[in-house]
Parts: C-alpha cells; sequence; structure tokens
C-alpha cells in the first residue's frame, strides 16, 4: 500500500502528509515531484497543502497544469483514489476533479484554527473507518476555502451523498458561526460522483496524534488503507 | 504578424458573495454614493501578443480565459480592448 505525496513549488504540508502515511499510519509514502510524469505505482495520491505558485492568478490555477497533474488525472480515470487537502482541493477543483470552486473567505482573512467537522458520508473510501453523524476536531489554515458551487451542481453534491464533511459547532450543528470561512451549506470537504477523489478543507494530516492536538484524522488514511486493501 | 496589446478584465460571477465588492458598495454608499446597486471587485490582466488581426487575437484570448485565465464556475471575463502595442 504505498501512498504518493505530491510536492509543488509552494507546498507546505507535503512533509506533514508523508509523516502522517508512513509514521503515524506505518504505509509506504512516495515523494511525487510536480516535474515529473511519473506516479511510480503508487495506490493513493495526496495533493498536500500550502501555496503552489504563490496562489497566483487563483489558488491551484497554475499547479493544474503541471506535468504530474496529467498523471494524477489519469490516475483518477482509472478509478483509482485521490485525497486533495486545501490547497490540493483547490487543484483538484481547478483540474475538473472535483465540482465547485474555492473563494476568498468572507472575512477576507486567513484562518487558523481547530475546527469540528461532521461526518455526513461514511460510506466512501476515505471515510469507512468513521460514522455517519461523528464529529473531529481537525484543524484549518487557509485563505480561500468558501466553496462555492452553481444550485444544480449543489443539489446534486446534497442528493448524492458527495458531501462528507461540514463545518459544525460543538453541539453538531451546521451554524453560521461554525462556518469558517462561510462555504455554501457548509461544506468542507466532497466527494466526486465516482467516489475516488475526496477534497477537504481541514488539515487531517496535522490530526494524526493528541500531541498535535487531535487524533481524528488518523482514520480517514486508515479507512484508505482498508479501501485499498478490500 | 502584428503585436496587439490586450486588455481582459475578470469579475466574479453575478450573484457569487463578493464580500470585497460588497464593502467597496458600502463605502461608496457611507460616502454619499448612493445611486450605487452592485460594485463587483476583480482583475486586470494585460497581455502583449502577436496576432495577424485583432479578430485572431481576441480568438486567442478567450481560449486562454476558458482555458486558465478566468474560473468558469465563478468568474466572467470581457477583453475590454486589443489595440496595436
Amino acid at each position: 500500500m504505498r501512498f504518493g505525496v505530491v510536492t509543488f513549488p509552494g507546498s507546505n504540508c507535503d512533509d506533514d502528509a508523508y509523516i502522517a502515511v508512513t509514521e503515524a499510519l506505518g504505509a509506504e509514502g512516495v515523494r511525487l515531484w510536480h516535474k515529473d510524469h511519473d506516479l511510480q505505482g503508487v495506490d493513493v495520491v495526496i495533493l498536500p497543502g500550502g501555496f503552489s505558485y504563490g496562489d497566483y492568478l487563483r489558488a491551484g490555477a497554475i499547479a493544474r497544469f503541471s506535468p504530474i497533474m496529467q498523471e494524477v488525472i489519469e490516475h483518477v480515470r482509472r478509478g483509482a483514489p485521490v485525497l486533495g487537502i486545501c490547497n490540493g482541493f483547490q487543484i483538484a477543483c481547478e483540474a475538473q476533479l472535483l465540482p465547485g470552486a474555492l473563494l476568498r473567505n468572507a472575512s477576507q482573512m486567513f484562518v487558523s484554527e481547530m475546527v469540528t467537522v461532521r461526518v455526513e458520508n461514511a460510506a466512501t473510501r476515505f471515510t469507512n473507518r468513521y460514522t455517519n453523524g461523528q464529529q473531529l476536531r481537525i484543524p484549518v489554515a487557509h485563505g480561500d476555502g468558501r466553496f462555492t458551487i452553481d444550485d444544480a451542481g449543489l443539489q446534486r453534491l446534497q442528493d448524492d451523498g458527495q458531501v462528507v464533511f461540514r463545518y459544525v459547532d460543538a453541539g453538531g450543528r451546521p451554524t453560521e458561526h461554525s462556518n469558517p470561512n462561510a462555504a455554501m451549506d457548509n461544506i468542507a470537504g466532497i466527494v466526486n460522483a465516482r467516489g475516488n477523489v475526496l477534497g477537504m478543507m481541514p488539515h487531517p494530516e496535522r490530526a494524526v496524534d493528541l500531541r498535535c492536538g487531535s487524533g481524528d484524522g488518523l482514520a480517514l488514511f486508515e479507512s484508505m488503507l482498508c479501501a485499498v486493501a478490500a | 504578424m502584428t503585436r496587439f496589446r490586450v486588455a481582459v478584465h475578470i469579475v466574479p460571477r453575478k450573484g457569487i458573495l463578493d464580500p470585497q465588492g460588497k464593502a467597496v458598495a458600502d463605502a461608496l454608499h457611507s460616502l454619499g454614493f448612493g445611486q450605487v446597486h452592485d460594485v463587483r471587485v476583480g482583475r486586470q490582466l494585460v497581455l502583449e501578443i502577436e496576432g495577424d488581426t485583432s479578430q485572431d487575437v481576441s480568438a486567442s484570448v478567450r481560449a486562454m480565459c476558458d482555458k486558465l485565465l478566468a474560473n468558469p464556475v465563478t468568474e466572467d471575463y470581457e477583453i475590454a480592448g486589443v489595440s496595436p502595442a
């Protein structure tokens, strides 16, 4: 079971993701370079957080055309899994691997804090070690996290169980106050229709050990392990 | 081939929440410019580009906008001017 972690110029959570899969999860990690055309036979690709290409033009807009992304798009076409975290979510949307877009937080402020998200679909290959309605403490750190999509697209996400995580308050309610960026419908993470691409703004790789404040993100990586092993 | 200078305006699509535009509209209202209905804050790109005619150049820039420069989900663009550079 091999996890590939892509490094783009400006990625800054690639180390965290690599450590999460190797040390916390105990799986094999493979470093992938944005200029390469070779995924080195990995089972899962992780597009990590950061500021690829300085977020120039739009977050993820330039990284989406890097050589490795052409291979990642092929990997997705084969039905293989991709996890996009934060900037990786933005890149996946720009590459149209996921619907919608991530816009500047409505507050116009960068948010860096622990948030609570609720698992809305525990039947995905990324969330099968959680239960529906389970609340997770996972940090966010982003300036452009306001998930936005047209009405028809939002309806499809809701109807088809593609909303995987929502921002909620401590009581489990998706309130305006618990939504750090004014994302539509409090959406923190979605999967594509085929279920093999997950994009999420919170950073599960920063929540794999109680020493970093929460271990709630580890089960996301364990879920992928189960899904690929199954 | 002639060198052209092309200006492209890219703005958040109408109906998409644009907090920056709203803040500017509120500021204009407070300054007495009550006639302002809507403000959207976007960006302008200026390209210098070779082409045979301004029509060719416009077509190329439209392709660039569709592929990279504008986000088809959230932004509208307008080629605001094509002139010899």
